[in-house]
């Protein structure tokens, strides 16, 4: 096993890769403090919190899908999907938060159910059974309706507006506390439940696995439900943040997800990674864009190019470590 | 030929279809010299997928995948629009704009081939970056042109027929003949279905994954030339936008294994075909179009659950009980005496 | 010996596959506190058998009983959980978690739901311990050496309450010093009154540890033998159906080799193998014979350019060549068929006429295609030459059996007509009949004057076919033995033992 020595301690390699998520984020929020007035101030970071909150919880579901070398495009559309359930419900037939809310998570966990119950009985990939659930959440959301459906019941418009201060004058808004929530309960399924450690099991080796008698087949299923199930929670908090719901919210996040999932460190071919790499990458990604947004004159799509040189940098690096380990 | 069946018999069925809500609809009429009806309409607003999942196929012959496509088309249109806003000549703008394809085609074979790097996060990369590079070129704007000679490759007709299909036809024509006729198409399938015998064979399979991506991204700029040039412009951020999955789909209903090896060029254009008709039919029959995307999801939900072999076992022969493949220890599962 | 009862019986197991009868009415029964063998050649139905056992496969026909009560299992969770536990030859665990979890994994200690890492680790050690073995449970499993890795399997295929232990091939990738290691975990094991199953290949092996065979031909079950009462010749009679024809050098009168072709001098690579001397003369056979890891894969492979050279110079035909590609090797007419033809050799969808014209296609590139006319000439001629069966060119080829596929590899690289053929284990794992085909095709080879490089395990064979024999013991070259009436495999076998020249 390659280790990294570092001053007083040694670091296994397995927790090289967050580490370095976690070095980038440091330098970059150093690099920003001093190149813009106001940068270096604890509320950017939480800022960042507030505004990727969704991106956060839905990134979480979607590490447990690639833990198992499987992947999920269908996350973006599930989100949006969720505003649409969300706003249309209350908003038409002016159903009550208490209904709704449990509904949309149930909507999202039973598209990710069906669609790991595909892949897993059917052995058809996961790329191609997500990507028609993608097609398939769209579509629905343009049948709800093409247009944008802004929300205004009161618990959601008191949620949206909701700060929670904490000290010397710095706050987070619930949706955080939400999202840190869901990323403290990953963290413990993934370390400290026989489920967790057979989603490690199943991505590291999966005909292994099964003949460990693991119940591999379960575990996919599973974890397609999850992650259907966070995608959901994510397009409430996104429609907590937006207070609308619209068929055209959160396109192409799913590859802001996967890029998080990446860049935290996680493997896509499955069995490696932590959720901690996860959050980062999410951090790092937001800091992009407050870096963007600070800088002014640099324009938005710089995000882009920014973000895919980084997944450059970051795969090259996986390369080069998992080349090392391997027979 | 037998797995062209199923995808030949939705494409059928989808006519049929259209056939009955709309009589017409198979007729062919010449106007004004040129050809009308709604065959020829599916056959030419589907060319430009059907030119990116020909590439796609041979790339996911290799046992590899492409996501980068659509960024290419984006780019190609954005970097030729450019040139022509800027004077430059057709020729000029239409050569740059294909090498710079080319040049990040490559790219992407470097990553897979050289580096090592899995295909789909290799080429994930250039999906992200790509999109803010047509960006990048085109200033964020959309960019107008005026120029009758680009119109013509996406817009215009030759002897009658409408110019991209004509296109289609010689891209079509040249990939066949490269892959079947020469033996390029054997060395593509021998490295998809096993790349480290193929390389003791002597194949240099290197080059032929590198030659491979850059063929694809060259593909997916010619898309992206018919796509801009059709509608006059370029917009960076929405030209060829999710047509990399489109362009997947269409292989893999064509019967193409996502896994490497095999491939049908015939089974892409089909499957192309179908996504192109499904657009159109649900224009026709009268459904609204907002749930083109639910169609979809459900054609290709039938189609990948009718080609899947576990599939089909479960649910026209049932078994007992579902036996679990096991691939990977396929040499001792195999009994052959 | 009083018999105890059976604490596992099969009777009468019959198990078919689409188009293939795998098993036929086999019966097994292990009794406790004995390792019992399973023999057979590939493809005689053990693995098959062993996963009906453990309930991979429904059986078609016939009954498992364990402890008396009638079984069927539906996978190998709940054969696991019954007390019958499976060791496979490839290790099949996952290399990305840590040897605790490798062993308890499906069954982690717990407390309140959550796993106790604590208890994990000291548990794990604590089986470790059993097998006489400790290290760092917390490591991750790619840290470990195969052997280790095949003791972990075994540590936790018997935490379980086993009361019967599978162990499939679990000695093909140790070494001497880790079988014996191996063999006295099995013995305590046996003590302890668990029933063994022992698949092994190596029939020293099955002479030293076993009690009992039962021995499988053809799907067919051939008997059930105490091993003390079955001589090794005998055993293998009754695994290959046929009295062993009497063993004939294949080269007769003395031949005298004086036009190298390929010298490799002082040829080596770092953790492959080290640094060799080695000439091959036109017309020659050579022989390279050694254990299994002893580094006779790597000298052919460095041969061919399949892996770079990190010193040394090769030369063809007198003039020094750089072999750093396979292309590069095909190119001074070395060809290469290498030992595992599944992952290394074939192209499984492809059809037998693309298999054999492979290589020929690679060399021309791929913008000049075989002519039709050619490729099916060349493919008919080859078909028939080495009877490869069924005579269909356009069979995909995973459709054949071993031998065939043996035989397309075979003719991809003869009709580049090569100057120096390597053959690294071309005969294993095939039926006899095809054996002795292509032991003949070597000599009439070599007889018209192309050199060939033969590896393999069976010291006989090499014997047989070879005019010189390159010895090599632990990744080294440790001798040269000219093939003369004094070379038997006994003087072989000393010499890759004590790895000093005879």
């Amino acid at each position: 096993m390659s280790t990294l020595t570092l001053g007083r301690g040694r670091v296994p390699a397995k927790y090289l890769p967050v580490l370095v998520t976690g070095c980038l984020f440091v330098a970059m929020f150093a690099a920003g403090g001093i190149r813009y007035e106001g940068f270096a101030s604890g509320q950017v970071v939480l800022n960042v919190f507030i505004d990727n909150a969704f991106l956060l919880v839905v990134a979480i579901g979607l590490t447990f899908v690639i833990l198992t070398g499987g992947i999920d495009l269908s996350v973006g559309s599930v989100v949006a999907l969720s505003t649409m359930i969300a706003a249309a419900l209350m908003e038409g037939p002016g159903w009550p938060p208490y209904l709704v809310i449990p509904l949309v998570l149930a909507v999202g966990s039973g598209l990710g159910l069906v669609m790991g119950y595909v892949v897993h009985a059917f052995d058809i990939q996961p790329f191609i059974v997500t990507l028609a659930g993608m097609f398939l959440a769209r579509g629905l959301c343009y049948t709800i309706g093409t247009d944008s459906i802004p929300i205004a019941d009161p618990a959601f418009t008191v949620f949206a507006q909701t700060r929670i201060d904490l000290f010397a004058d710095l706050w987070i808004s619930p949706s955080v506390v939400i999202a840190v929530v869901v990323v403290l309960v990953a963290a413990y399924v993934l370390h400290y439940t026989r489920f967790g450690r057979t989603v490690y099991a199943a991505g590291g080796n999966e005909q292994s696995a099964l003949l460990m008698g693991l119940p591999v087949g379960r575990t996919k299923i599973a974890v397609y439900t999850i992650s259907g199930f966070c995608s959901a929670l994510g397009g409430l908090l996104l429609s907590f943040y937006m207070l609308s719901g619209y068929g055209l919210h959160a396109v192409g996040m799913e590859l802001d997800a996967i890029a998080a999932v990446v860049i935290g460190g996680t493997l896509l071919t499955g069995g490696s990674g932590f959720l901690l790499g996860t959050v980062l990458g999410v951090l790092v990604l937001g800091l992009i864009q407050t870096i963007i947004s600070f800088e002014g004159t640099l324009l938005s799509w710089w995000t882009k190019i920014f973000i895919g040189m980084l997944l450059f940098v970051f795969i090259v690096l996986q390369r080069l470590f998992s080349g090392g380990s391997r027979r | 030929m037998r797995r062209l069946v199923w995808p030949a018999a939705v494409l059928v069925l989808l006519l049929a279809l259209n056939v009955f809500f709309t009589p017409s609809f198979l007729s062919i009429q010449v106007r004004d010299g040129h050809l009308y009806g709604s065959l020829i309409d599916i056959l030419r607003f589907g060319a430009p997928l059907i030119l990116v999942a020909i590439g796609m196929t041979l790339v996911i012959a290799t046992g590899g995948i492409d996501l980068s496509v659509g960024s290419v088309v984006a780019i190609s249109g954005a970097l030729a629009c450019l040139q022509i806003s800027q004077d430059a000549g057709l020729f000029t703008a239409v050569a740059l704009a294909l090498g710079l394809c080319l040049l990040l085609g490559a790219w992407n074979g470097f990553l897979v081939a050289g580096i090592g790097i899995q295909p789909i996060i290799a080429t994930l990369i250039l999906m992200v970056a790509g999109r803010g590079l047509a960006q990048l070129i085109t200033g964020g704007q959309i960019i107008t042109v005026n120029s009758p000679a680009y119109k013509m490759i996406g817009g215009g007709y030759w002897l009658t027929v409408p110019f991209g299909i004509v296109i289609v036809a010689v891209v079509l024509a040249v990939t066949a003949f490269l892959t079947r006729r020469l033996a390029l198409g054997m060395l593509i399938e021998s490295v998809g279905g096993n790349a480290e015998a193929s390389r003791l064979a002597g194949i240099r399979s290197r080059g032929i994954i590198v030659m491979v991506y850059a063929f694809a991204a060259l593909c997916a700029g010619v898309a992206g030339l018919m796509i801009s040039s059709n509608v006059s412009s370029a917009d960076g951020n929405n030209a060829g936008l999710w047509i990399e999955l489109d362009a997947i789909l269409a292989v893999v209903i064509g019967g193409t294994s996502l896994a490497g090896g095999r491939f049908s060029l015939a089974g892409t254009v089909l499957g192309a075909l179908i996504i192109q008709t499904l657009t159109t039919t649900i224009y026709s029959i009268g459904v609204p179009p907002e749930t083109t995307l639910l169609f979809k999801a459900l054609v290709v939900a039938a189609v990948c659950l009718i080609q899947s072999p576990s599939f089909r076992e479960k649910v026209f022969h049932r078994r007992r009980r579902a036996v679990a493949p096991a691939p990977a220890t396929d040499e001792k599962v195999r009994v052959t005496t | 010996m009083g018999e105890a009862a059976a604490v596992l019986t099969m009777k009468g197991i019959c198990k078919r596959f689409p188009g293939v009868t795998a098993l036929d009415g086999v019966d097994l029964r292990l009794l406790p506190g004995e390792v019992h063998a399973l023999m057979g050649e590939n493809g005689a139905g053990k693995s098959t058998l062993i996963k009906v056992l453990t309930g991979v496969y429904p059986a078609d026909a016939g009954t498992v009983e364990l402890g008396g009560a009638t079984v069927a299992f539906g996978g190998p969770l709940e054969a696991q959980r019954a007390g019958i536990s499976t060791v496979y030859q490839e290790v099949n665990l996952c290399a990305n978690l840590s040897v605790a979890e490798n062993i308890l994994l499906g069954r982690e200690p717990r407390r309140r739901g959550r796993i106790d890492w604590k208890r994990m680790r000291a548990r794990a050690a604590e089986l470790l311990s059993r097998l006489e073995l400790s290290l760092d449970v917390s490591a991750p499993l790619s840290s470990c050496s195969l052997a280790v890795q095949q003791m972990v399997a075994i540590a936790r295929a018997i935490d379980v309450d086993a009361r019967v232990l599978i162990l499939d091939e679990p000695t093909s990738s140790l070494d001497a010093d880790e079988v014996a290691q191996l063999f006295r975990v099995l013995r305590r094991l046996k003590e302890q009154g668990i029933a063994i199953l022992f698949v092994s290949h190596f029939l020293d092996q099955v002479y030293e540890i076993s009690d009992r065979m039962t021995i499988l031909r053809n799907g067919r079950l051939v008997g059930e033998y105490p091993t003390r009462e079955l001589s090794p010749v005998r055993l293998v009679a009754k695994m290959i159906g046929q009295e062993l024809a009497a063993l004939e050098r294949l080269h007769g009168e003395h031949k005298t080799f004086d036009r190298p072709l390929v010298e490799a001098r002082g040829v080596g690579r770092a953790g492959a193998v080290e640094p060799f001397t080695l000439t091959v003369h036109e017309g020659e056979v050579v022989g390279l014979a050694g254990l299994l890891g002893s580094g006779r894969t790597e000298v052919a492979r460095l041969l061919f350019g399949a892996d770079h050279a990190s010193t040394g110079e090769i030369t063809v035909g007198g003039t020094p060549v750089s072999l750093r590609t396979p292309r590069a090797a095909m190119n001074h007419k070395i060809a290469f068929c290498s030992e595992n033809r599944k992952e290394d050799g074939l192209i499984p969808d492809l059809t037998v006429r693309e298999n054999i014209i492979l290589a020929l296609q690679a060399t021309r590139g791929w913008t000049r295609p075989v002519p039709r006319e050619q490729q099916d000439e060349l493919v008919s001629r080859y078909v028939e030459a080495l009877k490869i069966s069924p005579p269909n060119p356009e069979q995909l080829v995973r459709n054949l059996s071993g031998g065939n596929q043996q035989k397309v590899v075979l003719a991809r690289w003869l009709i580049l007509a090569p100057r120096l053929l390597i053959l690294d284990e071309p005969t294993r794992g095939i039926d006899v009949g095809a054996k002795a085909e292509i032991q003949r095709l070597v000599a009439q080879l070599s007889d018209g004057g192309m050199a060939v490089l033969f590896i393999s395990a069976e010291l006989e064979e090499v014997l047989r076919l070879s005019h010189k024999v390159e010895v090599l013991r632990d990744r080294r070259l440790v001798a040269e033995l000219p093939n003369d009436d004094r070379l038997t495999t006994d003087v072989l076998m000393e010499t890759i033992a004590s790895g000093g020249r005879a």
